[in-house]
């Protein structure tokens, strides 16, 4: 069980995430959904603790995920597997030494340097590609490969981990509709049959509404929505989204003229505004 | 014809023009500015180090002099007539030139293992502590601060004559200048494999290993060839200090006026140099094609 505690991240005076507090129960799938810039990504990367923690308690069982460091750092952070927009793999790596990597933890520095992995780490992450249709890919560099099939890699090397929680960025944005629904199948799978608390952000609602259990809803950092997919009505998702709604609410309506006033108004350029490169 | 690019109103096209050219000579006048500071900055230490173009067309004789005289044997015939003589001593030299370059190679490893390692403390995105950054650092400078003369000086009182020394210089310098130039390389990585890599909770070797070392191998490769190549031309006058190669005949037949021998050496000197350099170039144009196996 993963507990958010008024959690707070600041960028300078800038507050990303502000005073975020929500409990997610093991096994559920759940969708963070908010604008761009809303603090999702922000949100994530703190509880695999890629950012630190500003205030506020992020706590999983026993373990103070904002207080770790050194090696129980490394062990929380095997514990909940990160998937990332851009894939994050290593390009000049062939896909199953990429896999691999997600049993760093487990391996001692010096194993891994030299990359002499036991034949079980092999076997769990050939099996863990086979899952994804991808084991005949093992020894191709993995920056020759399609996005979708890079992030399926991505979920491989996570699901090696063999983690109690995956934390997935934006996982299909950069993605075509078709791998889109294979990598949502793909995290949807993983959380069903092995019982892996998955956290999901998504830009897009429809995505959410059909894959996730719940949904959190993020504005300007402050968790502004916790309920059920079901639940949430367009006029609530639009409010959410403001002048994103239209690409991201599935019925397109014509929006008040007004909206469009604002970003238009912003861009007028000072000539003394120009930089001097 | 497109609507669109006569669609924005006549004063705001004005005012985006009007901003871009004021930019575009704001850089221009900047330029010139640096163009005119650097000269003056030439003038200046040219004068205040005592660079007199008089004294150098003075004594331009003196020069060419000198290296007419390299090209003369004994017997005042040119040194081509008799190859066989002026290569008199061909096996010795040979001998020498293959340790000078056995030192550089030698030199240049070591080196550049300890500038692969120092890099990763040294670059500031992947460094693990601000406080070993700012040492490791330091320590660089240091290594390249000095020439590798002034190294291989020192190391000869302490360990005597020999290649030994010679390789220690080149190691230390080669450290230093590789150090510096891979760390800057590793600064300009994508970092998204190293957060992919660092998410598992893989430790920081294994991070480094894995996301950043596959990205700068084909760069580190490239400047090592490269550094190699300057490292036989360091190593060529170590023996001028005694620290091995081919240097210490040089300066003998320079300063005992073996004219002839004096061109010998160079010769050979200036064709392993060439060979090396071209060799290397062929490699890395290599590499370049293909990139290196990680
Ligand atoms: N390293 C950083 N330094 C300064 N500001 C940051 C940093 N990372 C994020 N921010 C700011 O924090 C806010 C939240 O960013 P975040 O990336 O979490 O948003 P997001 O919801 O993931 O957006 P998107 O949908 O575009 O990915 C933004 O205003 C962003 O500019
Ligand atoms: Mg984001």
């Amino acid at each position: 069980m993963l507990r958010l505690q008024q959690v707070t991240k600041r960028f300078g005076d800038k507050k990303a995430v502000d005073g975020v507090s929500a409990v997610i129960p093991k096994g559920q799938l759940v969708g963070v959904i908010g604008r761009s810039g809303a603090g999702k990504s922000t949100l994530l990367r703190m509880v695999n603790r890629l950012e630190t923690v500003t205030e506020g308690r992020i706590t999983c069982g026993q373990i103070n995920v904002g207080t770790l460091s050194g090696r129980h750092l490394r062990a929380w952070r095997a514990r909940c597997a990160m998937i990332f927009q851009q894939f994050n793999l290593v390009g000049r790596l062939d896909v199953l030494t990429n896999v691999l990597i997600g049993r760093s933890f487990g391996v001692s520095t010096g194993r891994s340097l030299l990359k002499l992995w036991t034949d079980a780490d092999r076997t769990r992450a050939l099996a863990a590609l086979d899952r994804f249709d991808m084991a005949h890919l093992a020894a191709q560099r993995a920056d020759t490969l399609s996005g979708g099939q890079q992030q399926r890699v991505a979920i491989a090397r996570a699901l090696v981990q063999e983690p109690d929680i995956i934390l997935a960025d934006e996982p299909v944005a950069s993605l075509d509709p078709r791998n889109t629904r294979l990598v949502m199948d793909a995290l949807q799978a993983i959380n069903r049959e092995l019982g892996i608390t998955v956290v999901c952000n998504l830009h897009s609602l429809d995505l959410a509404r059909e894959y996730c259990d719940r949904l959190l809803g993020l504005a300007a950092g402050r968790l502004v929505l916790d309920e059920a997919p079901n639940a949430l009505s367009n006029a609530r998702a639009r409010e959410l989204y403001g002048l994103e709604a239209a690409d991201v609410v599935g019925e397109p309506e014509t929006l008040p003229v007004a909206a469009y006033a604002m970003p238009l108004g912003s861009l007028s350029v000072a000539p003394s505004g120009v930089p001097a490169q | 014809m497109s609507a669109l690019p006569s669609a924005i109103e006549p004063a705001r096209l004005a005012t985006l023009d009007r901003g871009y050219r004021e930019a575009v000579r704001a850089r221009r006048s900047r330029a010139v500015l640096i163009g005119l500071a650097i000269v003056l900055c030439t003038m200046l230490s040219a004068i205040s180090a005592e660079v007199e173009p008089a004294t150098l067309f003075a004594n331009i004789g003196k020069f060419t002099s000198y290296i007419g005289r390299i090209f003369v044997l004994e017997n005042g015939q040119p040194v081509w007539t008799r190859p066989a003589e002026w290569f008199w001593g061909l096996e010795d030299w040979l001998s020498l030139l293959l340790e000078t370059v056995l030192i550089a190679y030698v030199g240049t490893a070591l080196g550049t293992a300890g500038a692969v390692v120092l890099a990763f403390f040294a670059a500031a995105n992947l460094s693990p502590h601000p406080v070993l950054r700012a040492v490791t650092r330091r320590w660089l400078e240091f290594c390249r601060t000095f020439p590798e003369l002034v190294f291989a000086l020192i190391f000869v009182i302490a360990f005597g004559l020999g290649p030994l020394p010679g390789v220690l210089a080149i190691a230390i310098h080669s450290m230093g200048a590789l150090g510096k130039l891979f760390s800057e390389v590793a600064e300009n990585i994508d970092l998204k494999p190293v957060e992919g890599v660092a998410a598992t909770g893989a430790s920081w070797p294994v991070v480094v290993r894995f996301g950043a070392l596959p990205q700068v191998l084909p760069n580190f490769v490239s400047y090592t060839l490269l550094r190699f190549e300057i490292n036989v031309r360091g190593a060529s006058v170590m023996g001028f200090v005694g620290a091995g190669g081919i240097g210490q005949d040089l300066i003998e037949a320079i300063r005992k006026f073996y004219y002839a021998d004096v061109s010998a050496i160079l010769v050979l000197i200036i064709v392993t140099v060439a060979l090396i350099d071209f060799i290397t170039e062929r490699v890395r144009h290599r590499l370049g094609d293909s990139g290196a196996p990680a």
